[in-house]
């Protein structure tokens, strides 16, 4: 991982990948103050770091691609997931996400959308564009609890296949491939755990089909 | 003889209990209680001081948007109910996201006389549900000054 590193993870030499976890760090945008208090307490109390912004605007500015930014500020941001609303004024959680998933800096950051409506289309769109989840408002701490898990081990997997090709270590057959695919498939594999959340809002057919886009 | 602490514990179960029965709260008020602990244990009380700010600043811009005779901007109205009923649904003030679904339907339908009748109702049951907070969190600290926890309250 270069340029888009989002996370620095110790891998001892002994080749252990059962890593401590680092902190995520979790940009969360949203317009209603009353929201960002919410998901923000419900991010803290899983463990994570968290920087609220409240618009699409103060999210790039804060990623640094709004064009304004220097690229030497870029490096000590390391966000590591990003979760959105999707209405907001002014640039959309939509428009946000297109923005980022454009980006060869960011784009290798997990977006999670979180909407009041349940609109299936619009839910597929989401999906579609690159995001990794779609979350249904009020978020619960289930919820995060679960897009926590989907994000560490989406990260444990892409180290873990750096390691592999790197050390050649474990005998068992190594998936070599790049980091993108090793991360769909563990949303397939996700995917089929999502039915047992119920406050999972993920449509579990049309998401696996938009996973093979990822 | 019931001591202080558990005639307060008591009183504070009944009236939990009776807030959900009544729908003035759903189940993401308990979601937010899940998020409150020794290290946040005002995190309830300040996410609801919030929301009630939040739903003094909506209604007074759905109030002036109302009051603009023959060009009421039927679109702003709706959109500050939107917002009003994305952090009513945050917080489980389950009556007043329920009103406020009724109100953006008014909107929706340019109807002015149930718009009005609407933002009537939704300044009223704010108010209504802030008191009742605020006696349930006088509970809280009445159970705690005496020396007692707080129960858990399973609805």
């Amino acid at each position: 991982m270069a340029v888009g590193e989002v996370m620095r993870m110790e891998i001892p030499a002994g080749g252990d990948l059962s890593v401590t976890s680092p902190e995520l760090h979790v940009l969360a945008v949203d317009d209603s103050i009353v929201d960002r208090k919410v998901i923000e307490r419900l991010l803290r109390i899983s463990s994570c770091k968290v920087t609220t912004v409240e618009s699409g605007t103060r999210a790039l500015q804060y990623l640094g691609l709004d064009g304004n930014t220097n690229a030497s500020d870029l490096k000590d941001l390391k966000v590591n997931l990003i979760v959105t609303d999707y209405s907001m004024p002014g640039l959309t959680g939509y428009d946000l996400l297109k923005k980022i998933k454009e980006s060869s800096a960011f784009r290798e950051i997990p977006v999670v959308i979180m909407s009041s409506e349940n609109i299936l289309t619009r839910i597929e769109q989401c999906l579609k564009e690159g995001a990794e989840d779609f979350l249904l408002k009020p978020v619960k701490l289930a919820d995060v609890k679960r897009i926590k898990q989907l994000i560490m081990r989406n990260e444990a997997e892409e180290c873990k296949t750096l390691s592999h090709s790197n050390k050649r270590k474990l005998g068992e057959d190594t998936d070599t491939s790049s980091p993108s695919s090793s991360s769909s498939s563990s949303s397939h594999d996700d995917s089929s755990s999502v039915n047992d959340f119920p406050s999972s809002k993920r449509m579990k057919s049309e998401s696996e089909q938009f996973s093979s886009f990822l | 003889m019931d001591t202080l602490v558990a005639q307060l514990q008591r009183q504070f179960r009944d009236y939990t209990i009776s807030l959900y029965h009544q729908g003035f709260l759903d189940d993401q008020f308990t979601e937010l209680k899940k998020l409150q602990d020794e290290c946040s244990p005002d995190f309830v009380a300040e996410v609801v001081s919030l929301f009630f700010e939040d739903c003094e600043k909506l209604i007074g811009n759905m109030a002036r948007a109302l009051d603009q005779t023959g060009n009421v901007d039927f679109n702003l109205v709706g959109s500050s109910v939107h917002q009003l009923k994305g952090s009513s649904s945050s917080v489980g003030a389950k009556r007043v996201k329920g009103l406020c679904v009724t109100f953006k339907e008014c909107c929706d339908s340019q109807n002015f006389e149930g718009c009005v009748r609407c933002l009537q109702q939704v300044d009223i049951e704010y108010k209504s549900l802030k008191a009742k907070l605020q006696d349930l969190f006088s509970l809280e600290q009445q159970i705690v000054q005496a020396g007692g926890r707080i129960p858990q309250v399973d609805i």
